[in-house]
Formats: C-alpha cells, sequence, structure tokens
C-alpha cells in the first residue's frame, strides 16, 4: 500500500500539514489577526464577516467552523483572537479545541492586552513560541487508508460531467479500495441527481437523511421565491453549456465514485470514520471548501471546467480540469489535466490514476498548486439575519 | 468514453442510448455534420445553427413540455418544440427543480 506523510497529533489523528492558524473569533479581531500573521508570514489567518450579532444556528455555524478550522490535524497549534464583546466565547472555543486534540492553543484578547498594537506585539511573540512547539511535531510514514479526501467542483462546464469528474471517482473509488475516506459536499448540486446518490446509501436511514437535506434546501429557493438558474447553474456554467440544475447535478455526482454511502452529515461535522460520506453544504466553492476543513478533510479534489482559483489557508487544494483550453489557460492554477479523455488518449481510469499519483505525492508533502500560489480562500455561510 | 469511440471520428457524445440530446466535443458550424453513436449504432446529423463546444444538440424530435434526457435522466423540459439538429440550451429548455419563482414565495416585499 502507498504510504504518505503525517504529522501526529496528540489525540492520534494525522495531519498532512503543520500550520499554525490564528483565529479572529469575530470580524473585529480581523486586523489584529492579519497583522501577526504579515509579522510571523509562515503562519496562517482565517479573517472572516462573523461572530458579533449572531443568534441561533447562525451562532452555532460560526462557532462549529472555527473550532473546526482548530481541530483540523492539519493544524499544528491555534492562537485566538478575540476582542473580548462577541458572541462568540474563545474561552469555550479554547477549552473544545485543547481537549479534543491536545494541542497547543493560546488565546489573546483585544481589550484585555490593551488594544490593537500591544496584541499585535504579544500575538508574535506567542505565534514564534508556538512555532518553536510545532516544528519539533516530526513527520512519519502513515498508510493511506488515513487520508480523508474532500471531492469537490466549481466553476462547472460540459467537461466536467463527462471527464473531469468521472475520472475523480475513479480516483476516489481507489482511495477508498486502499480503506481511505471521501467527502461529497453541495446539496444544491444534487439537486436532480439525489435519488442516484441516495441508491448508493447503506441504508434507508440514511438515504431518508438525504433526501431531507435536499428538500429543506429546495423549499428555502422556494421561500426566496426565485428561480435558481442564473445563481445555478452560473452565467459561467451556462457559457460553458450547462442548462439547468438537473443536468449540472448529473455531471457533478459521479466524482464520488461508486461506493456505497456510509452516512450524510451535516454542515461542517466531524468526519465520524473510513468510508465515503455525504455532508450537507452550499455549492458554493468557499463555503463547501471552508465547511469541508472544518470538519477534519485533509485535502480536496476539485475538478474545474472553467478554471477555479480557489484554495483554503490549512488544506492543500487541488485543481482538475476536463477542458483542454483551461488546462492552457489558467496553467499556472490547474494541477491535473484530463482533457485527453475528451480527445481518446487516455482512459477515464488513466486519468484517475494520475488524479490519484497527485494526491499521494501532495498528501507526501508536494505543494498543490493553490498553496505556491498562496490562495487562502475562507468564508462561513449564512443562515437567518444579523441583529 | 472509450479510446475506440474517438477513432472513429465521433465529435459528440451520448451519454446514454435513452437520451435526447447529445454534448458536442468541438465547435460546430450550421450546416455541418457530427456523427455520435447511439444504441451501438454510428449515426450522422446535421446541425440547424451554429452551436458551441460542450452544448447540446437534439437527436430526436422533442415536444413543447417533454422531458429533455442527458445521462438517461431528465435534465428538463423544452419550453418550444424542438427539431432533431438544433442547439438544446436555456433559451428552449428549463428546469423543473429549484424553481422558487412558480411557488409562493412568503417573504417578497
Amino acid at each position: 500500500m502507498s504510504m504518505i506523510k503525517g504529522y501526529r497529533r496528540p489525540n492520534g489523528k494525522i495531519g498532512i500539514r503543520n500550520h499554525l492558524l490564528i483565529i479572529p473569533t469575530v470580524i473585529c479581531a480581523n486586523h489584529v489577526a492579519n497583522r501577526i500573521q504579515q509579522a510571523v508570514p509562515s503562519s496562517v489567518a482565517i479573517p472572516h464577516q462573523h461572530g458579533c450579532s449572531q443568534i441561533g444556528e447562525d451562532k452555532d455555524r460560526t462557532h462549529k467552523l472555527l473550532a473546526g478550522m482548530g481541530k483540523n490535524p492539519n493544524v499544528g497549534a491555534v492562537l485566538l483572537i478575540s476582542l473580548g464583546c462577541e458572541v462568540i466565547d474563545a474561552k469555550v472555543l479554547k477549552k473544545e479545541i485543547e481537549e479534543e486534540t491536545g494541542k497547543p492553543v493560546e488565546w489573546i484578547d483585544i481589550q484585555d492586552a490593551g488594544g490593537s498594537v500591544k496584541a499585535i506585539q504579544k500575538g508574535s511573540e506567542v505565534v514564534k513560541s508556538l512555532f518553536k512547539e510545532i516544528e519539533k511535531v516530526p513527520q512519519v510514514d502513515v498508510p493511506l487508508s488515513e487520508l480523508i479526501l474532500g471531492v469537490k467542483c466549481g466553476g462547472s462546464d460540459a467537461t466536467s460531467g463527462l471527464c473531469s469528474n468521472p475520472a475523480l471517482g475513479k480516483a476516489a473509488d481507489q482511495l477508498l479500495g486502499h480503506g481511505g475516506t471521501i467527502v461529497m459536499g453541495e446539496t444544491t448540486e444534487i439537486i436532480g441527481a439525489e435519488h442516484l446518490v441516495a441508491q448508493k446509501a447503506v441504508s434507508e436511514e440514511v438515504a431518508n437523511k438525504l433526501y431531507a437535506y435536499v428538500d429543506n434546501f429546495e423549499k428555502e429557493v422556494e421561500r426566496i421565491g426565485a428561480d435558481m438558474r442564473g445563481g445555478n447553474p452560473s452565467p459561467g456554467n451556462i457559457e460553458g453549456g450547462l442548462s439547468t440544475i438537473e443536468e449540472k447535478s448529473l455531471g457533478c455526482i459521479s466524482k464520488a465514485g461508486t461506493a456505497p454511502l456510509k452516512d450524510v452529515l451535516s454542515f461542517a461535522e466531524e468526519i465520524p470514520g473510513n468510508g465515503y460520506y455525504f455532508m450537507d453544504s452550499p455549492g458554493n466553492d468557499i463555503e463547501c471548501v471552508s465547511g469541508m476543513a472544518a470538519a477534519g478533510v485533509h485535502m480536496v479534489c476539485f475538478t474545474t471546467g472553467r478554471g477555479t482559483p480557489t484554495g483554503n489557508p490549512i488544506i492543500p487544494v487541488i485543481k482538475i480540469t476536463g477542458n483542454e483550453h483551461t488546462a492552457v489557460k489558467m496553467l499556472d492554477n490547474i494541477d491535473v489535466d484530463t482533457s485527453p479523455v475528451m480527445k481518446g488518449k487516455e482512459t477515464t481510469e488513466e486519468a484517475g490514476n494520475r488524479i490519484l499519483e497527485t494526491v499521494i505525492k501532495t498528501a507526501q508533502g508536494e505543494l498543490a498548486k493553490a498553496e505556491i500560489l498562496g490562495h487562502q480562500e475562507f468564508s462561513i455561510s449564512r443562515i437567518s439575519i444579523s441583529l | 468514453m472509450s479510446k475506440l469511440e474517438y477513432e472513429q471520428d465521433i465529435t459528440s457524445i451520448v451519454m446514454s442510448d435513452n437520451d435526447n440530446v447529445a454534448t458536442l466535443l468541438k465547435d460546430l458550424e450550421a450546416g455541418q455534420t457530427l456523427l455520435y453513436v447511439i444504441n451501438g449504432q454510428k449515426e450522422v446529423l446535421t446541425a440547424k445553427q451554429s452551436i458551441p463546444f460542450g452544448h447540446k444538440i437534439s437527436i430526436k424530435p422533442i415536444q413543447r413540455l417533454a422531458t429533455v434526457i442527458k445521462y438517461g435522466e431528465v435534465i428538463g423540459a423544452a419550453t418550444t418544440d424542438i427539431e432533431p439538429g438544433e442547439h438544446v440550451h436555456v433559451h428552449n429548455i428549463e428546469g423543473i427543480r429549484g424553481r422558487g419563482d412558480k411557488a409562493e414565495g412568503d417573504r417578497k416585499l
């Protein structure tokens, strides 16, 4: 079996990266978090819009996303930056990450520290000392079965359904064959194809969970009173030849391969074990990848016909295209070109093998293009109003 | 997709034998012919309009309100009668799902 390189965390989980993550608990702490990150450029920060004026499910979602990013095993240590008067409770967040992972977590409160300048100074020192701790964590050989791979598509065109998604499905089947884990998200983009995903469910209960998430999503669209088309499929999807959400969905689902669907999870819920899972999420690229990272995914394979640069602060996002023009035009961004399949020069299986090889190399430490370019998009999806 | 199909100059692909549309593997000008395989048979069709790479062409007559089939599954419904060889896209088909515009939205101000 192929081996990958991992950093073993105190709770036994392995990460394929060793990031030092700076988490602002609220938008008001973004600037301080960003300045600390700039002072120590090898660290990463996740500025976001939320953390205050939120209640109920929205507050829970923000907490879950921030906690999940901190808990992801690709992160070696965490610095939390709070303002001091926000909805998200930094103390609870710190305790949760520490207790569940055993990783070092430090916390600076801007109001307590005495303002932005003092918080930035203090934070920069804390980050430097945290780095000394995580540098001690050795890289060890671990089996491929420990890898949790998110499968995602974005900026789709007709080639996504014909070539790059089926090729990713072959790679997914192989990873699952090695005992690994696959997570597919994007509830929006199984509308019209959910019966085919549900057919693979291991039980009626799991199939019904999937139908319930799709139904819930479609009811929201009805409540808003608009046609999805134009939003999803997007103008770029339409220009690429996709006419309806059903067509897009039918092209999307092949990226998860053929394995039985073990369970359906809520957004950003921690991935419970090996096998193939579906996670409820928006189709929005950044929101979905952020949710996957917070769920503990190590890496995302992301197919794109039109060309999408999406990265993430803590997980590699591998770009795969089936469009020969995009492969040339966006060479900077594309890791794997499966367009030879469209020309009959390669089979879907062969393209799938190349995707798996890239996954293994990336899990051994090779940087994905999005990492080299510094793409670190992060966002938290909203459910309801701001107060 | 097999290597063999491409070697036979197949310029479009039909994902399932039940489909009534094919997807173009290259740009097509009006009046140009394309080849596709359905039920194991090679078929020839003339395009009625120029149609870009990745877009769909009808391979069977599709009546208004009839379902449009790709991957052997419903991808929408025709909003007008469609002849074989016509471009099939947002101008003559629409989705059936996610149609909030056809529901009673309760948040419209």
